[in-house]
């Protein structure tokens, strides 16, 4: 079996900005978190940054919401700090309307109006602009001494469906004003989004539907000249069946006396009842590997490189994160 | 450690009741929701109704099999060879830029319409508001249901992130068209806001003029006479909207939450369950959708000491292989029940039905059958 390239890339050791996407339901969110946290392995400081509103991150690090502010949320090993923001579309505008017009008072006001939905309604790329605006400002800032505040960025961006709509930002842009001061800051985003220093990487699951959705947006992200980077294959379990048996197994072809002789061999006397339910399972399980196999070489199409994140039964806690960005770090992500 | 057990949710009694006529399936994205939708029309046209289901943004090779090659946005019987209900099975796929335009061309003098469907603020609104998708969702059940034809309606809602959306979409979209913003923005000259103008003071001259520095004079402008042309309809739009909720509470309409056995999934089914109950409509129950039962009793422990034991020895790598996927299979079918068992300890009175998962994706009618099948407990 053709397994595609794995392991982290120079090419991608030199992203400041990894941008994380994937279908609903792959556990991006989840991904983003074990990304940045290997990310800052050794000593580095990341920002871990999400748009959509929804606070995800803190409910993976089981934090109380995070204000529009930049936290420490975890350290990595090393002597490495993961910091998180949760970029809210209305602080963003509000913030950046200050920088040109001293609002003060009435921006509050206006916010309890819905004054800037309203805007965003009336342009929805303003939006996208407003938080790729802020990112970009993230991965730019320098401290006093002039090297970057954080090493790495790392955003947990919207799902596979609408991120290349959401980097466009050239794009976005075609609807808005032509001049200004947005103009300008947008500029700057467009120059860091297409550049070498931004990845897009695609979370997915070993399933039909994340795999198409995947390819998908491969395409589309080259076709709006963004750079895809790394697919991560989320939630991956061993397969347990020796290869040979697996095709056979998979059209329901189990020898149910062997299994009963080897189980037998192991001091398990069960009754009909419970092989049977074994057989299934293994059938089920099968079917399953064999499904596998056949998105694990679609996947391979895209030429990307791939690295797997195991299936965790116990569920996605702080100590998994931990776990899940030390094979991150094994396999090459720095 | 058993807990309060919930009470089943008895499917097939439901789709049988001819007081039930319209189904919601709300969940967050990826849950199965479409699937589950499709799988509960084709299970109550089996059963002898003459059923409808409107999905929103079915997989491609699903809506194939419901014989959907494009948004057409009117019902279609399925016909297919082999598929013979007792009833009829009619499906859908919904078209909301359709839905708008048809909406404004009902609403509208056919001048004034046109006027309307050429703007380009009205373009954006009618294909990338985020709301719009969840408010012709509801304008057309709204539709289906004034055509009285149909013995049951299922609908499928809008794949989001959060299934509160469907609730608050509409309203959203209804507080933008029309509010008071709109037109200070528009027309400030001549707007009736002067109480809010007084609060918000000379900031909100600096307001406009930055919004319209973003978002450019052009666009304003047509965002103004996109508003004056909306105005006169705009009582119509809102009173529809407002129908087509109340429907969702009346007698004979119920709310089925599909999730997933994930904890996000199953949270965000949790504050939709409070929500429909903070709102005071008909939740069905929850749907625990693509579970793994075991189906061998053995215990983990068990199977993992005589898999070492094999391996040791070298032998039967077959049985070796099984008692593993069994553990495997062992530990997440735990997970699972207990993540659904968090969900009743809050939410005791709410029906609930497992789905096993089919171990390959349902693309056909028999694979709709088949999660009829598993949805009924058969």
């Amino acid at each position: 079996m053709a397994s595609p390239a794995t392991g982290w890339t120079q090419e991608l050791t030199r992203a400041r900005l990894h941008v994380v996407t994937g279908k609903g339901g792959t556990g991006k969110t989840t991904a983003a978190a074990a990304l940045a946290l290997a990310l800052a392995t050794g000593g580095r400081r990341v920002l871990l940054v999400e748009v959509e509103g929804r606070q995800g991150i803190a409910q993976l690090f089981d934090r109380a919401p995070l204000p529009y502010s930049e936290e420490r949320i975890a350290s990595a090993p090393g002597g490495g700090e993961v910091r998180a923001l949760a970029v809210d579309p209305e602080a963003a505008l509000l913030e950046y309307l200050d920088m040109f017009y001293n609002l003060g008072f009435a921006g509050r006001t206006l916010r309890k109006m819905g004054a800037i939905e309203f805007a965003t309604t009336l342009a929805p790329g303003l939006r996208d602009v407003l938080l790729t605006g802020k990112v970009k400002e993230c991965v730019r800032r320098t401290g006093p001494s002039g090297r970057h505040e954080y090493d790495a960025v790392v955003l947990d961006a919207p799902p596979t469906g609408r991120v290349v709509q959401f980097l466009d930002v050239t794009k976005a842009m075609a609807d808005l004003a032509k001049v200004g001061p947005i103009k300008g800051q947008s500029d700057g985003v467009v120059k860091l989004l297409h550049s070498g220093d931004t990845a897009v990487h695609l979370v997915t699951l070993l399933e039909e539907m994340p795999v198409r959705e995947t390819l998908d947006a491969v395409a589309e992200l080259d076709g709006a000249d963004l750079r895809p980077g790394a697919v991560l294959v989320n939630r991956v379990r061993p397969p347990r069946l020796p290869a040979r048996s697996v095709v056979a197994a998979a059209g329901g072809r189990v020898d149910a006396s062997r299994v009963r002789s080897g189980l037998e061999s192991a001091g398990l006397d069960l009754d009909v009842e419970t092989i049977d339910g074994l057989v299934e399972e293994t059938v089920e399980h099968a079917i399953r590997v064999r499904m596998e196999q056949g998105a694990k070489e679609k996947l391979a199409e895209s030429d990307l490189p791939t690295v797997e994140l195991p299936e965790l039964t116990d569920g996605v806690d702080v100590a998994a994160l931990y776990e899940l960005a030390e094979l991150l770090v094994e396999r090459g992500v720095r | 450690m058993t807990g309060t057990r919930p009470p089943l949710l008895d499917v097939d009694a439901l789709i049988d009741d001819p007081e039930t006529r319209v189904l919601v399936c709300c969940g967050s994205g990826g849950v199965g929701k479409t699937t589950t939708a499709a799988a509960i029309a084709v299970r109550a046209a089996e059963r002898g109704r003459r059923t409808v289901v409107l999905t929103i943004d079915p997989a491609r090779r699903l809506a194939q099999s419901l014989g959907l090659r494009e948004l057409d946005n009117s019902p279609r019987e399925v016909k297919t060879e082999g598929f013979e209900p007792k009833g009829e099975l009619h499906a859908m796929m919904l078209d909301m830029r359709r839905t708008f335009d048809d909406m404004v061309l009902a609403h509208a003098g056919r001048d004034r319409a046109e006027q309307i469907l050429a703007n380009p603020f009205y373009q954006t609104i009618s294909t990338s508001f985020s709301g719009t998708q969840e408010y012709m969702a509801m304008e057309k059940l709204g539709q289906l249901v004034a055509d009285g034809g149909w013995d049951l309606i299922v609908v499928d809602t809008p794949p989001s992130r959060s299934a509160l959306d469907f609730l608050d979409a509409p309203q959203r979209l209804s507080t933008v068209l029309d509010g008071r913003l709109i037109r200070m923005l528009s027309a400030p000259a001549r707007a009736g806001g002067r109480g809010i103008r007084k609060i918000v003071g000379a900031g909100f001259g600096l307001f406009t003029k930055a919004v319209s520095t973003i978002v450019g004079g052009q666009l304003l402008q047509d965002a103004s006479t996109f508003v004056q042309a909306f105005d006169s309809m705009f009582g119509g739009f809102r009173q529809r909207a407002q129908k087509t909720y109340e429907l969702l509470r009346s007698p004979g309409t119920g709310f089925l939450v599909i999730a997933a056995a994930e904890p996000d999934a199953l949270r965000e089914a949790s504050y939709f369950v409070e929500r429909l109950s903070a709102e005071n409509m008909p939740l069905i129950g929850l749907v625990a959708n693509r579970t793994h039962p075991v189906l061998a009793s053995l215990s983990a422990t068990k199977a993992h000491a005589a898999a070492d034991g094999l391996e040791r020895a070298g032998d039967a790598p077959l049985a070796a292989a099984v008692l593993r996927l069994h553990a495997d299979r062992v530990a997440v079918a735990d997970r699972e029940k207990r993540l659904i068992a968090r969900f009743t300890r809050a939410h005791p009175g709410v029906a609930l039905v497992g789905v096993p998962a089919l171990p390959t994706d349902v693309h056909d009618l028999d694979g709709l059958h088949e999660i009829g099948r598993r949805l009924a407990g058969e």
